[in-house]
């Protein structure tokens, strides 16, 4: 069976684990922060990607991070299809790297991408401006990495270990 | 250099402004906390200082120190852009962003400009917890939070209802009140500070940070007799839906969440307000037992209900509630209005708000309201009959602080304001001269006599109490007397009008914690009472 006979086939299941797995990592990173470990919201800051109103930025972040959530997902199961080989610690893997690479690039560059976001470079102009996340999200607290590692790696580990308990993409064609 | 330092609010707000003058010219300095307009992201919390050179040419030097955590914390020091700072510890984080060169020292910034007629420079302290922080906007947007927020201030308290010739005092308590409201609940904190001595040297030091149920019949009539029923309607929220963990019974106080579990500290790495130890976090009062709180929620309740004609059917059960625990304990012994420490004792005052408390609800429950305990009206009339015996003493020809005793205490001119007694009536009338005997000093009044609390230090006059005294004698007819002992009193507010706990009887010091939402309420009750029916 081909890789897209074989999404076809589990579409509602992979679905189904893929906002599993994106409400465990947003679990994790909101019960960070609602517990004082890091100041990071990632729904948040998405939200105001699109609208400055802080209610609106809240849900419409939720929505979006959501979707990107079960989006990314999908990307990890091509991955799994692709090499045949799906458990819990390869996708813990793999959510290691995304961590990484979340951290050490996408969130040092979102000053430069973010309307509504100041560079460290300069100052604010006429409007109000989130505080940008400065390297691996050091600026939103200390233990900023940690725990969005730790959210990553559980959304990885979420959906590996799913397929693996499924018997899913075992010895898929590459 | 030396300068002198006036302050003023501007006009009908808690704009503050204060004005520098020097031999070499004048700077004008005003501070604000922003008020958010539409849900945009701002900070969480902002302090805005705009400071302005008037004339001449003024060396002005700047200088911030923060230190969080009462001193304990070590926050980190970060440059992050351009004019623009934030210390940062746990989960929390203070960001700087201001108009003035500044220079690292040690854990804070110092900078120096001078500062000629025109000049302008703006910072902008912004507090995050638990969240992205959102940086401020300095230069014409910070001018314009000053002018939004001046106007915000200056709409609410046009709306204050008093019309009378003291105004000004009254739109300032009021505007204090406000202040010390947590907007996100309703609450109504004591004040804003701890530890700030009732005697200079002493040990009376108190954490008021806190909202004592003491204080809800006074401030609820404060809000409804201003018109501000939305804040009225906000402080009823909180006072029957904050007490919901410990219904149907209540404590002393709570935070502004309606918390109850707050240990009493004492931080020995403080000296206090000169020297003045010991500086106390929590307050050790909550675990006391105050049977006059049932009176003063249920007493606030009805004057919402007076002012409103509302009255939800769970907050009448709530009421309820409160009304059979005072037909279980009216009987017990309490620590008082004054949370006086050591054994409880038959207070007076507790049983006349026992019954204040029972009133009110057979007076709701005769229009439908709700549902009257059963014990409730063979209770109160116990309870009027124990106080008229017992807690009158003939021979003083005055109620007495205690059951069968024979001191004074000035909480008993509140049974004239809260409608026990009339004010005009004998015995209230010998009580009034017995505590001007016993407590006046100055013109103004101490709570009770000394020792009775087993404290050695003295305290100042309580504020609130001169204002029951002029409450009683507006009620009373004796109008122009009130006049004058309400002029008296107001002589005693700072340089823009604030009044703290107690005032020094000698020197007119103002002590204890400050500003105090109690006094300020007594103010503005004292002020709405001589105001013609």
């Amino acid at each position: 069976m081909s890789v897209s006979e074989l999404f076809a086939r589990d579409l509602p299941q992979l679905l189904l684990w893929g906002l599993i797995a994106t409400v465990a990592m947003t679990t994790i990173l909101q019960g960070s922060q609602g517990l004082g470990l890091s100041r990071l919201s990632l729904p948040f800051l998405v939200g105001t990607f699109f609208t400055a109103n802080r209610n609106r930025a809240t849900v419409i972040g939720f929505i979006v991070y959501t979707i990107g959530g079960w989006g990314f997902a999908m990307l990890y199961f091509l991955f799994f299809a692709g090499i045949g080989v799906a458990n819990w610690w390869l996708g813990a893997l793999l959510g290691f790297l995304h961590g990484v690479f979340l951290l050490a690039a996408a969130l040092p560059l979102l000053p430069y991408a973010h309307p509504r976001m100041a560079s460290e470079h300069d100052g604010p102009g006429a409007g109000y401006i989130l505080e940008p996340p400065g390297f691996f999200g050091l600026n939103y607290g200390r233990r900023t990495p940690l725990t969005t590692m730790l959210g990553q790696i559980v959304y990885g580990a979420t959906l590996g270990g799913l397929c693996q308990l499924a018997d899913v993409f075992v010895g898929a064609p590459g | 250099m030396p300068a002198s330092a006036t302050r003023r609010y501007l006009p009908g707000s808690n704009v503050l402004e204060t004005t520098f003058r020097t031999s070499d010219g004048t700077v004008r300095i005003v501070d604000l906390m922003s008020i958010p307009g539409e849900r945009q992201f701002q900070p969480m919390r902002e302090v805005l200082r705009v400071v302005e050179g008037v004339e001449g040419r003024v060396p002005v030097a700047f200088e911030i120190d923060p230190r969080p955590g009462y001193g304990r914390m070590a926050p980190r020091l970060e440059a992050r852009a351009p004019k623009q700072w934030a210390w940062v510890w746990r989960n929390e984080c203070l960001y700087l962003h201001s108009d003035v060169a500044l220079q690292p020292l040690g854990d804070g910034l110092v900078g120096q400009r001078v500062l000629g007629g025109g000049d302008r420079l703006c910072s902008s302290l912004a507090y995050t917890k638990a969240d992205i922080g959102v940086i401020a906007p300095l230069e014409a947007a910070a001018q314009q939070r000053v002018e939004d927020t001046l106007r915000w201030w200056q709409t609410w308290s046009s709306q204050a209802r008093y019309q009378g010739q003291y105004r000004e005092a009254v739109v300032r308590s009021a505007l204090a009140l406000k202040l010390l409201t947590y907007a996100l609940s309703g609450a109504v904190v004591a004040a804003p500070t701890t530890s700030l001595p009732e005697a200079i040297g002493g040990d009376r030091n108190w954490d008021y940070r806190y909202c004592w149920l003491r204080d809800a019949a006074l401030t609820m009539r404060a809000f409804t007799g201003l018109g501000y029923l939305d804040e009225a309607r906000g402080f009823l929220d909180w006072l029957l839906h904050a007490t919901r963990l410990t219904w149907p019974e209540l404590r002393v106080l709570y935070d502004v969440y309606g918390r109850t579990e707050f240990e009493e500290e004492e931080l020995a790495h403080w000296r206090g307000f000169r020297d003045s130890r010991p500086v106390r976090i929590g307050n050790a009062a909550q675990a006391q037992l105050q049977l006059d709180v049932y009176g003063a929620v249920c007493f606030a309740a009805r004057e919402f209900v007076n002012a409103t004609g509302a009255l939800a059917s769970d907050e009448a059960r709530l009421l309820r509630g409160f009304g059979q625990s005072v037909c279980r304990q009216w009987q017990e012994p309490d620590h008082g209005i004054w949370e006086i420490r050591g054994e409880p004792r038959q207070y007076t005052f507790s049983k006349v708000m026992c019954w204040t408390a029972l009133d009110v609800l057979v007076d709701l429950s005769k229009n439908g309201r709700l549902k009257l305990p059963s014990a409730a009206r063979a209770a109160r009339d116990a309870l009027r009959g124990l106080i008229e015996t017992r807690g009158y003493n003939r021979e003083l020809g005055a109620y007495v602080a205690v059951l069968d005793g024979a001191t004074i205490d000035a909480s008993l001119l509140l049974i004239g304001c809260l409608g026990y007694a009339d004010p005009a009536d004998g015995r209230m009338r010998g009580t009034f001269s017995r505590v001007q005997e016993r407590l006046a000093r100055n013109g103004l009044l101490m709570r009770y006599e000394p020792g009775f609390d087993g404290f050695a230090a003295p305290e100042g006059a309580f504020g609130i109490c001169s204002f029951w005294a002029i409450d009683n004698l507006a009620r009373r007819g004796d109008v122009h007397e009130a006049h004058r002992a309400f002029q008296h009193a107001l002589g005693f507010a700072n340089d823009v009008g604030l009044l703290a706990e107690e005032i020094d009887p000698d020197t007119g010091a103002l002590l204890g914690n400050f500003p105090q939402a109690y006094t300020h309420v007594g103010l503005i009750n004292a002020a709405l009472a001589l105001e013609p029916q």
